[in-house]
């Protein structure tokens, strides 16, 4: 048998040398999408793949992950594993993870065919059919994986077109409208540098591992698995800026932009990981704060960005308002999903005491002057037989399309609320960096389907909220408090049915 | 301001197989001044400057060959640059 090339010549004979300059055709023709955005490419032979990644490698490696993943799904599902996660409530962060970030796979695995067709240069269009598959199948995986949840608890039966519809979830679903209806390369800078590079750890790293820590297996198994393809991932965005910037000096300030919207618009969808990570998780391992100030703080702005500078890069604009946000944001997006969790397809509840006085600990500044108060508040509310939901429906930000209900820099007291006027009309903006993103393009965000407008509008199946839900796809049990609903009796239930079928010792 | 050899990189790794322990050992061998953090299923290895995987070592402590880009089956993450992946090693660092 002949001798494998060593690895480099191997990425060089299976990338480069199957790639072709048409010679009947001109160019721009071919590739007519990388021009118009104003980036200078003079070199794409000079873009490396660190990873040195070929097709067969990639196939090998991959179908054992899947090997790996389909194995510990299948010993879960016989092994009756749900009864061993570490709390019915654990499983509404699953479902917000279904309804909410695999469809962004599905968006991704589009986004990425399309670069991969796209690109002038055969290592960027490799990279990024890779991507484009491991897309594909963290969709399958992470699809299949939840479903075994689907038997026994509710709120994962129509996360497809709820993601479409569902007010939310309007929010990570507008992030990735708004990258797909991006030039190729601010795209690939949004998605791959932006969001992977500088931020899917938080969601990915510290949630997976609270997946193993609540007894979630497969959970665990398709994150880690989804996430070491993110590591590719990354690489195609640390490598796509580094190259760009080295093409060309003109193509700097043009990135220089692209980081600081997208680095805000990406900070704001994981305002719902914060809430995940420190209120649906029933053991926590790692507070928002902390995921934040290692994840974020120390490897990418004190890690990454002073490599940057050598290009004339700066940290992303606003950063600082996200680093003063992170004793604020969990708490107040959870606040905001326990008050509307009426018309949401998951359940909420108030921290129990151990969990506030984890809250307390982890957030010594802020928990017990601003927030123990609202949650002690809900709680005699409800304890009195009436758990509160608000009623009516709350103001949208034209950007990011979460609810107003961040608050002021230096002051956690007062709502922060911008408005901008474009066109004769009014719109209103949750923060200096939504305000910024739409000053830059106020034709795209006009274009904006907000869910709260649509209902206005006599868009969502009717004016009342029985109707709202039934054209969302909620049905009963879906929604709003957890003490009591389906999937707590289901709970409790199975639970009292395994403690009496167990045999007392020495019996 | 820092420089590229003072900041720190790392890698996160899976806590799963026996075959990732020989990886996280080699690790160890190969960077003495790393550091180990422990979360539920994960490693988080960091050390100031530069992080090398050596095939070599990897090779010994598995007692069988072992290919670079296996290292994928191991890895849920990483920060630095990747400045070298070759046959035998896998080098992070930042650049400046």
């Amino acid at each position: 048998m002949a001798k494998k090339l060593p690895l480099k010549q191997r990425y060089a004979a299976l990338t480069r040398d199957v790639h072709w300059d048409p010679s009947y055709v001109a160019a721009e023709k071919v590739f007519p999408h990388t021009t118009f955005e104003g980036i200078k490419i003079h070199d794409w032979s000079k873009w490396e793949d660190p990873f040195r990644l070929t097709v067969d490698a990639y196939h090998k490696y991959q179908a054992e992950k899947d090997k790996r993943l389909y194995a510990v799904l299948d010993g879960f599902a016989q092994s009756q594993g749900h009864l061993t996660l570490s709390d019915g409530r654990y499983l509404n962060a699953m479902k917000l993870f279904l309804q909410g970030v695999t469809p962004l796979e599905y968006a991704s695995h589009r986004l990425f065919a399309d670069l991969s067709r796209n690109f002038n240069g055969p290592g960027p269009r490799f990279a990024a059919l890779c991507q484009s598959i491991d897309e594909l199948r963290h969709t399958q995986t992470e699809i299949h994986t939840l479903s075994n949840y689907n038997k026994y608890y509710p709120g994962f039966h129509n996360w497809r077109e709820m993601h479409d519809r569902v007010w939310y979830l309007s929010v990570p679903k507008s992030f990735f409208d708004d990258a797909l209806a991006a030039g190729p390369f601010e795209s690939l800078i949004a998605i791959s540098f932006s969001f992977e590079y500088l931020l899917t750890n938080l969601l990915f790293v510290p949630f997976m591992s609270a997946a193993s820590f609540n007894g979630d297996m497969p959970s665990m198994t398709f994150g880690f698995s989804a996430q070491s393809d993110e590591s590719r991932h990354m690489t195609l965005g640390l490598e796509s800026i580094k190259f760009l910037l080295e093409q060309d000096e003109g193509n700097v300030p043009i990135i220089q932009d692209w980081i600081d919207k997208w680095f805000w618009r990406g900070y704001r969808v994981t305002a719902l990981v914060a809430a995940m990570l420190d209120y649906m998780l029933p053991r926590k391992v790692m507070s928002w704060k902390e995921a934040f100030e290692l994840y974020f703080e120390e490897q990418m702005l004190n890690g990454l960005f002073p490599d940057l500078a050598y290009y004339g890069i700066r940290p992303p604009r606003h950063v600082e308002q996200a680093i003063a946000e992170k004793d604020l944001v969990s708490h107040q997006v959870y606040w905001t999903l326990y008050q509307f969790g009426f018309a949401a397809a998951f359940t909420t509840t108030v921290p129990e005491p151990s969990e506030m006085e984890w809250l307390a600990q982890q957030y010594p500044d802020s928990f017990d002057k601003h927030y123990r108060p609202l949650w002690n508040k809900a709680k005699r509310i409800q304890d009195g037989g009436d758990r509160f939901f608000f009623q009516g429906l709350p103001e949208l930000c034209q950007v990011c399309q979460i609810p107003m209900t961040f608050t002021e820099p230096g002051d956690p007291t007062r709502i922060a609320q911008r408005a901008s006027v474009f066109d004769g009309e009014r719109y209103n903006l949750c923060s200096d960096g939504c305000q910024w993103i739409f000053d830059r393009e106020p034709e795209k965000y006009r274009q904006a389907w907000l869910p709260v407008h649509q209902i206005y509008q006599g868009n969502c199946g009717g004016p009342s909220v029985p109707e709202v839900l039934e054209w969302y796809g909620i049905t009963d049990g879906d929604n709003g408090e957890y003490l009591g609903s389906v999937e707590h009796r289901h709970w409790q239930q199975w639970h009292a049915q395994q403690a009496e079928q167990t045999a007392p010792m020495g019996s | 301001m820092t420089t590229a050899g003072t900041r720190t990189v790392g890698v996160d790794l899976q806590e799963s197989s026996e075959d990732n322990r020989r990886i996280i050992e080699a690790i160890e061998r190969d960077n003495p001044d790393c550091r180990i953090k422990h979360f539920p299923g994960l490693i988080k290895i960091q050390v100031p400057g530069r992080l090398v995987v050596r095939r070599e070592t990897v090779e010994e402590l598995l007692g069988r060959e072992w290919e670079t880009h296996e290292f994928q089956m191991a890895i849920v993450t990483y920060y630095g640059h990747i400045q070298e992946y070759d046959d035998d090693e896998i080098v992070l660092a930042w650049d400046h």
